[in-house]
């Protein structure tokens, strides 16, 4: 074969190799010692420690970081100030005006991350649906076009964000169409009212791809005869819609809002590169201000940025509980509807 | 030919002409086209200009260069004109030199004849011409083969960690009976509900005290168990048989050899899968990396182009050529695998 005769392909075979025979000695002796079922423990060993160490551990030091001051890395060199972190956070004159607020800063970025996540996450679904829709026609060339929405799912937000600050620079392709069409050119990222439509727009652009390949797998579920029958019955394309598609389709509509709204509430990446948060604070989201807090500014407030983590943590769990009950109540129903 | 190329595009639920709904399908789907892969393909143009073509505005679709000419008796290729002579006609003339406003134009062809010319009067002759430098000037300019290097180390490493631990894991969970190992499981798939964002300050500590800040390790180690990885290998293992595995215990095996020659080897469709998902979420991560690496010689290429769109605001065309560089890995696999991978987020309903 010619895989065999290629250097690397015999390199890596004899790599392979080498690890079997050197992990299987201990291994061998493990097996001896515990047994066979509980020799089981060895292997979901390195997944149980990376876990603890990078995943458990770091759960209960937030705690313990949200209750401390001062600016020490180290747990045992950190003053207990109890609630402190959280009332300097909640500490406002007034809720619904960010400025008269301690950290006025945190109230904006939950302010602009509850806006996001809501006209973000109704549009992207929305225009998600009738893409799925659209791919599910009988149309020439599915797989391409599903390709089409999918492509920009797979770039790093990093180039996402550079892609579309090259289209919406001042003397950009955007302003450059509008140009010709004989409208003054607009500083799109230094308006605050556009900055946020085009972070709004720019997130939607790169996942939506996403939603609509688990809202196509949906329809494609939904079985055929259903459609068939009601073609029989001379039922119009409105109400196929209104009465099998969306009631067969609604477990994945939710699993999608769900998942959307968790992605949209820690939404940082690509808003970060586009805008930096601003102008102003006028896209500054939650994720920045824990890292700006806890890891940019020049006093790094590790206390306070693991109190808003927390806030953040409080409201992902809550989503995570809306999704569960959700699904569950739906899965209970469809079982009786499809019958 | 057309026309069955016609009656393709067209065919539509089975018989007739397309009604109106194809027509919108189809202008959705070009909308969509237009769209999605606009942006990207500008970008990849815009790659391939020089500064003064980037700067000009309005731009040009295709990159254009300033057209040059060998001329006989010049030792230098010399830029091309478009030049209103003043008896009226116009002609391409090639600048052989200039002072003040006005500049001495020889025609290509006959060099001895000789023009002066107007600065305001005439136009440079532009060519087709790819900018190829911008890529080959980021290596020597922005140590650009280090970050490329420490993002394809960091991806490499991490995905054949990932795959090891996270495959022992599935065998352990999908193959043997020992106590705990329900609670194991549920243990692992909740660590789902943990997204990496509310941890940064404890991660931080943690990374800081192990010694790994500013290492390649430091953001190689956090990420390698991943629930969705344990998850879809052990969905796929489930369905091997145990018999193979029982027939190889007669044999007397060891269940390490078991699971290196029988277990893996069976469950490569799950592991390139898998594979392909850790390649995505390595090349692109950015905010684990931006806390964990803060020195520029340990950046990732998504670190070094966060860095160089804030420094190089002037310096477009390498910006671009780097973000170029940074997406065709990216495009690459989508191209190759498009429809493995579409098809496993289906159903498996993992990103």
């Amino acid at each position: 074969m010619a895989a065999t005769t290629s250097p690397i392909a015999r390199t890596s075979a004899s790599v392979a190799r080498a690890l079997l025979d050197v992990v299987d000695v201990p291994m061998r002796a493990l097996q001896r010692i515990v047994g066979v079922p509980r020799i089981g423990w060895m292997f979901v060993a390195p997944n149980l420690v990376i876990l603890g160490v990078f995943t458990f551990l770091p759960i209960a030091i937030d705690f313990w970081f949200a209750l401390t001051g001062g600016v020490e890395l180290l747990p045992t060199h950190r003053p207990y100030v109890g609630g402190q972190n959280f009332a300097t956070l909640f500490h406002c004159g007034n809720y619904l005006d960010p400025s008269t607020c301690d950290r006025d800063i945190f109230w904006r970025a939950v302010y602009n991350t509850a806006e996001f996540a809501m006209i973000q996450v109704a549009l992207m679904v929305t225009l998600s649906l009738v893409t799925a829709l659209v791919l599910n026609r009988k149309i020439a060339g599915r797989g391409f076009w599903r390709g089409v929405f999918f492509y920009p799912v797979l770039l790093s937000p990093v180039v996402v964000a550079l892609i579309w600050k090259w289209v919406l620079q001042r003397e950009g392709l955007l302003n450059a169409m509008l140009a010709g069409a004989g409208t003054t050119p607009v500083p799109w990222l230094l308006d605050p009212g556009w900055a946020f439509f085009w972070v709004v727009f720019v997130s939607i652009w790169a996942h939506m791809g996403f939603y609509t390949l688990i809202l196509l797998a949906g329809l494609q579920a939904i079985p055929a005869d259903l459609y068939e029958a009601a073609e029989m019955d001379a039922a119009t394309p409105w109400r196929r819609f209104s009465r099998i598609t969306l009631p067969l389709l609604m477990p994945n509509l939710i699993v999608v809002l769900v998942l959307g709204l968790i992605r949209a509430v820690q939404v940082f990446d690509e808003v970060f590169v586009l805008t930096g948060g601003g102008p102003g604070s006028a896209t500054t989201f939650i994720v920045q201000f824990v890292y700006m807090t806890g890891f940019a500014e020049a006093i790094r407030q590790y206390g306070l940025a693991a109190a808003a983590s927390l806030v953040l943590a409080v409201s992902l769990l809550v989503l995570t509980l809306i999704q569960l009950r959700l699904t569950r109540r739906r899965a209970e129903q469809g079982g009786r509807d499809v019958r | 030919m057309f026309d069955r190329l016609a009656r393709f595009v067209t065919r539509t639920h089975g018989r007739g002409a397309p009604d109106w709904t194809d027509w919108l399908t189809y202008a959705y789907l070009l909308l969509g086209l237009l769209l999605m892969f606009g942006p990207v393909v500008w970008m990849v143009l815009s790659s391939f200009k020089t500064p003064a073509a980037l700067n000009a505005f309005p731009p040009s679709l295709l990159p254009y260069g300033q057209a040059e000419a060998r001329v006989e008796g010049y030792d230098k290729p010399l830029p091309l004109f478009r030049a209103k002579l003043p008896d009226g006609s116009t002609r391409v003339l090639a600048e052989a030199r200039r002072i003040g406003l006005v500049a001495t134009m020889v025609d290509p062809q006959h060099p001895d004849e000789q023009f002066r010319v107007n600065i305001g009067d005439r136009q440079p002759e532009r060519r087709f011409q790819l900018a190829t430098g911008n890529y080959t000037e980021i290596f020597g300019k922005f140590d650009f083969g280090v970050y490329l290097w420490n993002s394809v180390f960091i991806t490499a490493v991490a995905t054949l960690i990932t795959l090891l631990f996270n495959a022992m894991a599935a065998f352990a969970l999908s193959k043997y009976r020992f106590r705990g190992r329900d609670g194991v499981l549920l243990l692992i798939i909740s660590t789902l509900m943990i997204p990496p964002t509310i941890i940064l300050v404890p991660n931080f500590l943690i990374v800081a005290q192990l010694g790994m800040l500013n290492s390649l390790w430091g953001v190689i180690w956090p990420a390698v168990a991943t629930p969705t990885g344990v998850f879809l290998l052990r969905q796929y293992m489930l369905t091997i048989p145990d018999e193979l595995i029982d027939a190889a215990r007669m044999d007397n095996a060891s269940e390490w050899r078991i699971f290196w020659r029988i277990v893996l080897p069976l469950s490569a469709p799950a592991l390139a899968v898998l594979a392909i998902f850790s390649v995505m979420w390595r090349w692109n991560d950015f905010l684990w990396p931006l806390i964990v690496l803060s020195r520029s010689e340990k950046f990732t290429l998504q670190l070094a182009l966060n860095a160089f769109q804030g420094e190089l605001t002037t310096q477009w065309n390498y910006l671009l050529a780097m973000t170029v560089i940074t997406l065709l890995p990216v495009t690459a696999v989508f191209a190759l695998l498009q429809r493995h991978i579409t098809t496993g987020i289906a159903a498996s309903g993992v990103k």
